[in-house]
């Protein structure tokens, strides 16, 4: 089984090549067909890997293949080497499985555009870095598939680039992500130097001997490897990037900047557990930053208009849920929530796409609504993933944020104010997600005449992957059902083998275990499943019941408004504090220092042996008595040297 | 009795006043002459050592010295005279083209 | 203090004097005339070395033939004094050329003082010479045996001489222009 593992990201590495270097030559459906088989055959890999991991003991679940060794520099190795563990198993199947399906979806979405061949040739390679990111076996071979994905990225939001305002988001994502990867490296770095290796393996082993419990180093290295994770993962500070985002086209948005890129750092620190357990300053740092973003993010969508925006800044939501999750030491909870997250956001992104392409190109909900009648699958299918990502019983974002919830409660690491500000968020995204519902699918129908005419639902290219999305909203939380229920918890249980650093010190901190405790999650649960309820009234009275509350609302609180819709001004706070010194800084060194300095003792030392040249030349006269004169005393001063000397 | 060095001395002293010639002159006349004049201290010179050694050798190579000088003054005026035709003057700092 | 010291004395101070003349005279036609006068001077101390031949040689060749081409050079020019030519460099501008030369007449001096004739031999002027030197004859045999190559070489070497002098001195017939002008005309 090891000999294959190459092959999942190879795949799609092939499908990028035949359609990134014959772009022009081959027709639509041979492009297609390429882009969905690659992704299709890593997806029936993975499922195969899966089942193959499944087959063996729980403790031996560690299959690893090294295809050769890429960097030998002194006592350095570092190889193209892949590692699958339950970890990466889950991972692999979700990345490749979404993206297979939204793979079929761009057909049809992108039906008509000019660069369909770039479009698939981006996707694949987009497929084949993450891919990469996931299965790498150190560092340095994840770092690349980091930066690949980060590419990728770029180059897919600024996909039609003769739009100022999306190449300029293109730009904005890379850059901070690249912020975000400097304290990567640093990390890197830490590791590299105390451990002396880069593989995942050995330094997990041998980091509990290199670094100090709780000491300066392992913090610092943990928060440098975290940082990283929120110029990936969107979060505070550099999750300025996501909202842009959007700029590009709906599946890439699905695709990336739901399902799979931005959950890349959750994975980084879920991969490096172990580090973190040792350092438990990191995180706290961790919970508290996943925990402000995600109420953070839920505030700024309650004002947007954008349907996507919305959803963009659910998605930073989201990922504070499993950030904070990560901090209270409930990793599995954080992976399991990552992937109910890929499928509800996924859809839901999805079923926008389908709106907008509805809409004829609209995106702004003020102009929507009535389309239930219209776009009945649609409809529906984002009405499950809704459910899903409020919360309702049943459905798979249930099971995935009430574990959450319950974890950052009651796990040793996690405190009650962190649940409560986990609790008050459920709140509000079951409020803003429903207010998209409303909005879009029921009331007025405000749009104009020509759109209302074009209005029509997608074709089947897009709606069979819808469908089976909200299949998979539904049920996939079923794999994880908790113990509370009666049932064992599968997902947790399938990863515990990566966790068991870290699920021993839980266990070591858990001196007494509350007797209450079975009653306190219930409780909790309630709770809840309570507000969300209030919240979807809420959101019925305002934007269905009596719409002129909205408006009333809006100018009772029109400064909070205003700063809401605004994202807190932070784009142009960063904008004054680091975009404009770091401008100026720059115009200093151009202008100073390299045309100044630089430049002029260049030219300095040229003009300089100008000057001496033209001193010197004057030697030759070109009179013929001068030459003479000098010839003679020449002939003087060597006869004096060789009679006396 | 005179001694062979006060000959040599002699054409020392001539070979000397023609450097001094071909650095001060400024009439290219001059300078030529000058230069005819240092030719012909050489020769007094060799006729003195081969009156030394006892060698008529000597004389064949003063013969071969004077009509190579009397080639290279025809050749040098007609340069002269060509020098003249384009500059019209004689002033041999007037000819300086090989100036920087 | 025989005949021949004077002789020399009178000869050498001739020579020298003539020389100097020579340099410094402003007229170019008296200074040929100088040269001339040191010419004979120097002809006689040929004699007093026994070179015969080569004396005769010397004033039939240089100062009958290089010199009055001089001569003749001079009047095709139609030069008049030096000073046209211009303001001459003062004496403090040229002291380091006469320190130059003189520099240059004592180096050899001291070499021909101190290290060749040590011995001091006084060789006189009757010592060691074998018969028939200097003579016509003795020249003349050499001159077509041993270095008969030479000989042969020198009389090609004149002929070049004598094609280069002509072409070059040829009026250029497009650009003709007379040859007796204004001189010393500044550029």
């Amino acid at each position: 089984m090891s000999e294959y593992l190459f092959l999942v990201p190879l795949f799609p590495f092939i499908g990028f090549l035949i359609n990134g270097l014959l772009l022009g030559r081959l027709p639509r459906s041979i492009i297609a067909f390429i882009a969905c088989a690659s992704v299709g055959l890593s997806f029936i890999l993975s499922l195969f890997l899966f089942f193959g991991l499944k087959a063996m003991p729980p403790d031996l679940r560690i299959v690893e293949q090294v295809l050769f060794n890429w960097i030998i520099a002194g006592s350095f190795h570092a190889n193209i080497g892949f590692m699958l563990d339950p970890l990466s198993a889950v991972m692999i199947m979700v990345v490749s499985g979404v993206g297979f399906l939204i793979h079929i979806y761009s057909i049809g979405y992108m039906r008509g555009d000019t660069g369909y061949g770039r479009y698939f040739a981006y996707l694949n390679l987009f497929m084949f870095s993450m891919l990469t990111l996931v299965l790498a076996d150190n560092f340095l071979f994840m770092f690349v598939g980091w930066e690949g994905v980060g590419l990728c990225s770029y180059l897919l939001i600024g996909f039609w680039f003769e739009k100022k305002s999306a190449s300029d988001a293109g730009k904005k994502a890379f850059i901070t992500n690249r912020i975000g990867d400097f304290g990567f490296l640093l990390g890197m770095f830490i590791i590299f130097w105390q451990v002396g290796s880069l593989n995942f393996t050995e330094v997990m082993a041998s980091a509990p001997q290199v670094f100090i419990s709780g000491g300066m180093l392992i913090t610092v290295t943990c928060l440098l490897l975290f940082f990283g994770a929120t110029g990936k993962s969107a979060q505070i500070p550099l999750y300025v990037w996501l909202p842009d985002a959007m700029e590009g086209p709906t599946p890439v948005s699905a695709l990336i900047h739901a399902a799979t890129m931005v959950t890349a750092g959750v994975y980084m620190i879920v991969r490096t557990n172990v580090l973190y357990m040792m350092a438990p300053d990191a995180l706290m740092v961790v919970a508290i930053i996943g925990a402000v973003t995600a109420f953070y993010a839920a505030t700024i969508g309650l004002a947007q208009n954008d349907i996507k925006r919305v959803l963009a800044y659910s998605t930073i939501s989201q990922l504070g849920y499993m950030f904070l999750a990560c901090g209270v030491a409930a990793f599995s909870a954080g992976i399991f929530h990552l992937m109910t997250h890929a499928f509800f956001k996924a859809l839901l992104f999805m079923c926008a796409g389908s709106v907008i392409h509805a809409m004829s190109g609209q995106q702004d909900m003020r102009y929507m609504g009535g389309l239930k009648k219209y776009l009945p699958i649609t409809f529906l299918s984002m009405l499950m993933a809704t459910f899903a990502i409020s919360g309702i019983p049943g459905f798979s974002g249930f099971f995935s944020k009430d574990e959450i919830l319950w974890k950052s409660f009651s796990s040793p690491f996690g405190n009650s104010l962190l649940w409560a500000v986990g609790f008050i968020t459920a709140g509000i995204t079951a409020f803003y997600m429903f207010r998209l519902i409303y909005l879009t699918f029921y009331g007025k129908e405000r749009m104009d005449e020509k759109t209302k005419a074009h209005i029509h639902e997608s074709p089947k290219s897009m709606t069979v992957p819808l469908i089976i999305l909200a299949i998979l909203s539904v049920i996939g939380g079923w794999v994880g059902l908790p113990h509370l229920f009666g049932f064992t918890n599968n997902f947790e249980h399938w990863l515990e083998p990566v966790m068991k650093n870290a699920n021993q010190m839980i266990a070591a901190h858990r001196v007494n275990e509350a007797v209450g405790e079975t009653g306190m999650e219930w409780g909790l649960m309630i709770a809840t499943v309570t507000l969300v309820l209030i919240s979807i009234y809420f959101a019925y009275l305002i934007y269905n019941k009596r719409t002129e509350l909205a408006t009333s609302l809006r100018e009772r609180f029109s400064s909070v408004h205003k700063l809401i819709l605004n994202k807190y001004y932070i784009d142009e706070f960063y904008g004054a504090i680091v975009i404009r010194p770091l401008i100026y800084f720059s115009l200093f060194l151009w202008k100073v220092i390299d045309v100044a300095v630089i430049d002029g003792f260049i030219n300095g030392m040229a003009s300089s042996y100008d000057d001496m040249s033209g001193t010197l030349r004057t030697i030759q006269t070109g009179r013929v008595r001068t030459y003479a004169t000098i010839f003679l005393s020449g002939v003087v001063i060597l006869i004096a040297y060789m009679v006396f000397g | 009795m005179i001694s062979i060095s006060s000959y040599i001395i002699v054409a020392a002293v001539l070979f000397g006043i023609g450097t001094l010639g071909v650095m001060i002159s400024r009439n290219i006349i001059i300078l030529f002459m000058s230069l005819e004049l240092m030719l012909n201290a050489a020769n007094l010179a060799i006729i003195a050592f081969s009156r030394e050694l006892g060698v008529t050798d000597g004389h064949v190579f003063v013969f071969l010295v004077l009509t190579v000088a009397a080639a290279e003054a025809a050749v040098g005026l007609a340069m002269v005279i060509t020098l003249f035709r384009n500059k019209e003057t004689l002033n041999i700092d007037r000819f300086n083209l090989m100036k920087w | 203090m025989n005949f021949d010291t004077v002789i020399f004395i009178i000869s050498a101070i001739v020579a020298v004097l003539g020389a100097s003349m020579m340099i410094f005279q402003r007229n170019p036609v008296m200074a040929v005339l100088s040269f001339m006068v040191s010419l004979l001077a120097q002809a006689v101390l040929y004699i007093q070395l026994d070179a015969l031949f080569l004396g005769a040689v010397l004033i039939i060749v240089y100062a009958g033939a290089i010199l009055v081409l001089f001569l003749f050079v001079i009047m095709l020019l139609n030069l008049r004094t030096t000073k046209e030519l211009g303001p001459s460099s003062s004496l403090m501008r040229s002291l380091g050329k006469y320190l130059l030369s003189f520099l240059l007449i004592m180096e050899f001096v001291f070499i021909i003082k101190s290290s060749f004739f040590k011995g001091a031999s006084l060789v006189g002027v009757v010592n060691m010479k074998p018969d028939g030197f200097g003579t016509v004859t003795s020249v003349a045999t050499l001159l077509f045996t041993k270095y008969l190559y030479p000989f042969e070489l020198t009389s090609i070497l004149i002929l070049v001489a004598i094609v280069g002098a002509v072409v070059m001195a040829k009026k250029d017939k497009d650009t003709d222009r007379p040859l007796e002008g204004k001189y010393g005309k500044n550029e």
